[in-house]
């Protein structure tokens, strides 16, 4: 390992001098420990975590809007206008709504930016082979790891993409399958009533739920509060909790919108 | 006999200073050389092991400042074999106020080693004991506490005070993991230079003094020489020569015996003790036994059915019809009489034939007893991990049937003999742990090794040799090319081209489990003259074919286990033919060494304090040739010498 | 009973390995799964060809030496089990049995099913202990030590140290190791005046290694020979959390 004696030997040079100057030894020596921690893979993975549960906090709040589809048209675009308007006059117009997005931004960039360099780490790590580093064929699917919890990275892609598209559908009004329009409830309307839409839609959020039953978990368990047994498994009850919730929360306007029910 | 060795000088200086016992070691620390902060750097030290006894003494040596370098055989310093030790340590704390003290300590262990060993060092032992649990406490060990958090402690082997801590049945681990830890802590500063998967393979001295070793190492092959200005031997003990033992398969005596060869004494050899309660043998692919710990005898009953050849089933045979031998040999201590007693009483009967199981080589432990009276849950609570154990290894629940278990080696009181210091015959060598034969005697205390590992390794080594290096080291300077140090090389080199040259037609293995069987029919348990007549024949026989015969594949310049083993059979061959005149030539039955013409009329071991009370150190003279036999007369000021019993 | 092996074969660092197959005759069910590699070296032995090299030396379950990956699982399909632990009752006649080395490239093979597992020590020595010099100690009732806590540490302290973790990781962390030292030295009062500076140098020293980073899968505490669970990861994750946060190095 090209890497392994990098920290190893400053220190040790530093406890020569430590000696030679009648310091104490030992952990004596704790400048650049910080430094270096802030770049460890336990603090990307914190990184992580703080921004994938600001980004499921999001997600919770955005739920809630969808779900004003039922009272109608005018609740729904007035929803829609009340998130430009938001903290007026104090903000000006859609003021708040840039600060959340921003928010989300520098999200989405940490957590991808942290995905990715861990991805990378796991990757060289396992010479490149992950979990299938074994010639043997038997097992590969290990002893207890969840579906969910495989399918992190390229799930968390597939999101990636997701949003994206969705973004460029529903906010920016850019790809408009079944006819643009200035009014979001009928953009909605318009694109839910197309089945591949609804198709595309419910896969992505399949992947974010899986995504979020173990991103759920992970980031409490990351932010250390997986303390005991017993805490794992609230934590992992809350994750199935967090994840089933947004699933169905956004599931239900499109499927039902689809099944005619709201137009 | 006259034949087999001869009688040397008398051992007279074993320099622990004169004075009463309790002032000893206090007087030979005052009296010891310094050597000052500054010039330790200047001086170096080779540390072979990283068991409890040379991880301690690295660790310490290391924080002291001077150059340590440190040597084990396996992958990690943390694999050394004292991290199998279960049951736990002892140390006259008297946190019980039961009437523990320094003064009882040491006179339980010169009591328990039947009166074979020195009083000074005893003692000495006895009065370091408590600063090791308070060093092992700082250092985070976790030794088992009661709900006011206080350390709690339980009776062990036979004696009637609560003084052995323990960190469930693993303490030897957590021990290990405290000096291991110190001694990385000291890898990181710089002072302790590690070397991992290195063997040991030679001793240099020069000009009397120890100066150095050869060591191969164990992936590349390459032999190295390292130089110090003093060498601590570490390597544990030689239990191994029987092929099964509780021991690590690793464990051997290729140091210590390297070292004999050079000039130090190897002291009371046939001292070797064997532990009651273990897994018996299951078949002819066994590689290691498995110890069950002795306190499973608090609540088990030991018994034998009282058919001999009786073919059926524990269950099956009613209570009428077992005889639970031990309760009525030895009414009052019934199955808690000491180890060699209890093992000795097993053999027996299945040598009558009364033996249970496949082989016939086992007795039954049986619960069923305690079950019925305590309760499952009690016992699971007790003894829950060793039960799981037992399991995993034979398949038997032994909450449904008895346990069955039979005597193994486990432990080795010789060891190479080494003085008050701990040095040894050769100025410069210190011998530390159970390498050395120091303070046990014919027979050690359960919880006691871990004890002395301790004691050596953090507390009386460094202190005694830096009165070594004050009056000895640093002086003059020597490197690799000195012909002494090339003569050590060469000689390693030549006996591996040997090895790997036979090319004969019997694996390393099949002659080490042949020596061990013969020592351990002849030299084990119970010993007799004829016996070990026949045993020195047959050694020395199979000896001859292993270096004619002896199969060994594949090169020196690469990872080679079987090269490995094959220098530690090699040795252990010539180990086995000593410990069999050491047996021989005690004639006395004394601890763990039981000579069948040496019994009482009911079949108790004799001891002989007249004829045999003094420490056996034997000098090697060279291949082949008779060593000598050196005395150091064993003289008791402090304790009163009395024959055991335990009836 | 009659097995078949498939055992990874490599015959130093640098040269190419392969899996290469053997039959062995007459295996006990009573044999240990080492036991029946021993029967097989001898059998390679007697046939002039060079034994597999394998690490192993107490062979009950504390040294932390023996390191097979059987069948793709690290020590092999029984829980809370080290391979030499291990049986052969718990295969059957005529079993496929796949054998390799814990894969990690920062656990370089060395020869066979050999691996170098030194970085584990430099975690230690970046700060697994709690330094204590000899001598320097307090009398060891002079600190109580609350029964939970010191129970806490020992369920940690019990790690063997043998890296099956690693080799079970599909992201090849060696977190479970490190948050088990951790969690032993950071659950007693007398590692707290560490604690953070520990955290901190382990952690650095496990990603200087090159370990990757733990996903909280879990495989590790699957095939953890002792059962350290993967709270104590999180133990780590907190302290380390807390120390980047207060500037108490
Ligand atoms: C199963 C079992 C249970 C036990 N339980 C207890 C107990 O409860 N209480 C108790 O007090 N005692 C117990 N003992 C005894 C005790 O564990 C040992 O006596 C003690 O640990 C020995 O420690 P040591 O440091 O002398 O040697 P070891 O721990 O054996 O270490 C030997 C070291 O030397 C190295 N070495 C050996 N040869 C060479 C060589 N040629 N070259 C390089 N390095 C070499 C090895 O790598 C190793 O590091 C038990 C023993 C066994 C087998
Ligand atoms: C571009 C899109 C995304 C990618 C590439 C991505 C990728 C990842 C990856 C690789 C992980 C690693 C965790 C592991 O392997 O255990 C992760 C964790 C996580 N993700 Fe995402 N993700 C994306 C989007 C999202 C979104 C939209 C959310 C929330 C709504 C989210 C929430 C989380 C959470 C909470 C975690 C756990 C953090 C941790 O491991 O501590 N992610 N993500
Ligand atoms: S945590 Fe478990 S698997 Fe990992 S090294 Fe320790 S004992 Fe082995
Ligand atoms: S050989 Fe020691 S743990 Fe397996």
């Amino acid at each position: 390992m090209p890497g392994a004696c990098e920290i190893a030997r400053p220190r040790m040079l530093a406890s020569w001098l430590d000696r030679a100057y009648g310091r104490p030894m030992g952990t004596g020596n704790v400048v650049g420990l910080r430094s270096t921690a802030v770049r460890s893979s336990v603090a990307l993975h914190a990184a992580m975590a703080v921004s994938g549960l600001i980004m499921v906090l999001f997600l919770l709040a955005h739920m809630y809007g969808n779900l004003k589809i039922f009272e109608g048209r005018q609740a729904f675009d007035g929803y829609s206008g009340y998130l430009r308007e938001a903290g007026e006059p104090l903000l000006p117009r859609t003021g708040a709504l840039w600060i959340v997005r921003v928010v989300l931004l520098i999200s989405v960039l940490v957590h991808i930016y942290a995905a990715f360099t861990l991805w990378h780490r796991s990757r060289s790590a396992t010479a490149g082979k992950g979990g299938w580093r074994y010639e043997t064929t038997k097992n590969r699917r290990g002893v207890q790891r969840s579906y969910a919890s495989f399918t992190m990275r390229w799930g968390g892609v597939v999101v990636g993409l997701f949003v994206i598209y969705h973004l460029l559908h529903l906010s920016a009004d850019y790809i408009a399958p079944g006819g643009a329009s200035p009014s979001p409830y009928q953009r909605v309307v318009n694109g839910f009533s197309i089945w591949w839409v609804v198709l595309s839609y419910m896969i992505a959020l399949i992947a974010l739920g899986f995504h979020l039953r173990h991103g759920v978990w992970s980031a409490f368990a990351s932010l250390g509060t997986n303390s005991s047994v017993a805490r794992r498994r609230v934590l992992n009850l809350v994750a199935t909790f967090v994840a089933l919730l947004i699933l169905v929360g956004f599931l239900i306007p499109p499927l039902v919108i689809f099944a005619g029910w709201v137009r | 006999m006259a034949e087999l060795f001869t009688v040397g000088e008398t051992i007279r200086d074993t320099k622990a200073p004169a004075g009463p016992i309790q002032d000893q070691w206090e007087a030979r620390r005052f009296g010891a050389k310094l050597i000052s902060p500054a010039n330790r750097r200047s001086l170096s030290v080779i540390i072979v092991g990283t068991g409890l006894a040379g991880a301690s003494a690295a660790a310490t040596l290391g924080e002291a400042g001077y150059r340590v370098k440190s040597f084990c055989y396996q992958d990690s310093p943390r694999r050394a074999h004292s991290i199998a030790a279960q049951g736990g340590i002892n140390a006259a704390k008297d946190y019980r106020n039961d009437g523990d003290s320094i003064r009882r300590l040491f006179y339980d262990t010169v009591k328990g080693g039947d009166y074979r060993s020195r009083e000074s060092n005893v003692y000495r032992l006895a009065e370091v004991s408590s600063s090791i649990i308070d060093q092992c406490v700082a250092q985070g060990v976790p030794f088992a506490r009661d709900y006011g958090g206080l350390l709690d402690t339980r009776s062990f082997g036979g004696v009637q005070v609560s003084r052995t801590f323990y960190a469930r049945g693993q303490t030897g681990q957590q021990l290990l993991l405290g000096a291991y830890q110190a001694l990385e802590r000291q890898a990181a500063a710089g002072t302790v230079e590690v070397h991992t998967r290195h063997e040991m393979l030679d001793l240099i001295v020069i000009d009397g003094k120890t100066r150095g070793i050869v060591v191969r190492d164990m992936v590349t092959g390459a032999l190295e020489t390292h130089l110090a200005d003093a060498v601590v031997l570490a390597s544990g003990g030689y239990s191994n020569v029987y092929h099964l033992s509780t021991n690590a398969v690793g464990c051997n005596t290729t140091a210590t015996w390297r070292a004999h060869r050079k000039g130090a004494l190897f002291a009371n050899p046939c001292f070797t003790q064997i532990h009651p309660t273990c897994i018996p043998v299951s078949g002819e692919h066994q590689s290691k036994l498995t110890l069950m710990s002795e306190s499973l005898r608090n609540d088990g009953r030991i018994w034998v059915p009282k058919e001999a050849a009786d073919g059926r089933r524990p269950g099956e045979i009613p209570d009428g019809e077992r005889d639970y031998y031990l309760e009525r040999q030895y009414p009052a201590f019934g199955n808690l009489v000491p180890r060699d007693v209890a093992s000795r009483a097993a053999k027996n009967q299945c040598d009558a034939g009364r033996g249970a199981g496949p082989g016939g080589r086992g007795v039954y432990l049986d619960f069923a007893d305690a079950i019925a009276r305590l309760g499952r849950a009690a016992i699971e609570e007790k003894y829950g991990n060793l039960f799981d154990m037992y399991h995993k290894i034979t398949d038997d629940d032994p909450y449904q049937v008895p346990m069955r278990i039979y005597p193994a080696v486990h432990y080795t009181m010789g060891g190479l003999w080494v003085d008050y210091d701990l040095e040894s015959s050769i100025p410069g060598l210190f011998v530390i742990g159970e390498a050395n034969f120091s303070d046990h005697g014919a027979n050690r205390l359960g919880a006691s090794a871990l004890m002395q590992g301790l004691a050596d390794g953090y507390f009386i080594l460094p202190n005694t040799i830096s009165d070594y290096f004050a009056k000895n080291a640093g002086t003059e300077t020597t490197d690799a090319s000195h012909p002494e140090a090339v003569k050590a090389v060469d000689a390693v080199r030549a006996r591996i081209t040997t090895f790997l040259t036979i090319n004969g037609d019997r694996s390393v293995d099949s002659f080490h489990q042949e020596l061990g069987s013969i020592v351990w029919e002849y030299c084990g348990m119970e010993r007799n003259a004829e016996g070990l007549q026949r045993a020195l024949g047959l050694i020395r026989a199979l000896r001859e074919e292993f270096w004619t015969n002896v199969k060994v594949t594949g090169t020196n310049e690469e990872l080679n286990q079987t090269l490995e083993r094959a220098g530690r059979v090699a040795d252990f061959f010539e180990l086995a033919e000593l410990m069999c005149i050491d047996a021989l030539h005690r004639l006395e039955s004394c601890g763990s060494h039981f000579r069948t013409e040496s019994q009482t009329d009911d079949g108790e071991a004799l001891r002989d304090d007249a004829a045999f009370a003094y420490v056996a150190a034997w000098e090697f003279t060279g291949d082949n040739a008779p060593p000598i036999l050196r005395k150091e007369s064993l003289e008791y000021h402090n304790v009163e010498l009395t024959q055991r019993s335990y009836k | 009973m009659k097995i078949t092996l498939r055992i990874w074969r490599q015959h130093d660092r640098e040269a190419a390995g392969r899996m290469v197959s053997y039959g062995v005759d007459g295996v006990s069910p009573d044999m240990s799964f080492l036991e029946m590699l021993d029967v097989l070296n001898e059998q390679l032995t007697a046939a002039g060809d060079d034994p597999v090299a394998f690490d192993n030396d107490c062979r009950e379950g504390i040294c932390g030496m023996c390191s097979l990956v059987i069948n793709g699982i690290a020590h092999g399909p029984e829980g809370l089990t080290a391979s030499c632990q291990l049986y052969m009752r718990h295969f059957s006649d005529g079993d496929t049995i796949d054998i390799e080395p814990w894969r990690s490239p920062s656990f370089p093979i060395l020869k066979d099913l050999i691996v170098d597992r030194s970085a584990f020590d430099r975690i230690i020595q970046a700060g697994g202990y709690i330094s204590s010099p000899t001598g320097a100690a307090p009398d060891a009732a002079a600190m109580l030590v609350p029964k939970k806590d010191a129970d806490r540490a020992f369920d940690a302290a019990i790690c063997i140290g043998c890296g099956a973790c690693v080799a079970a990781c599909p992201n090849g962390s060696a977190m479970l190791f490190t948050g088990a030292k951790a969690t032993h030295l950071g659950a007693l009062p007398q590692g707290q005046i560490e604690r953070n500076s520990r955290s901190l140098a382990m952690v650095n020293q496990h990603d200087a290694e090159g370990f990757g980073g733990c996903t909280e899968i879990g495989e590790c505490t699957a095939v953890c020979p002792v059962g350290i669970p993967l709270d104590m990861i999180s133990r780590l994750n907190g302290d380390v959390l807390s120390a980047l946060r207060h500037n108490t190095t």
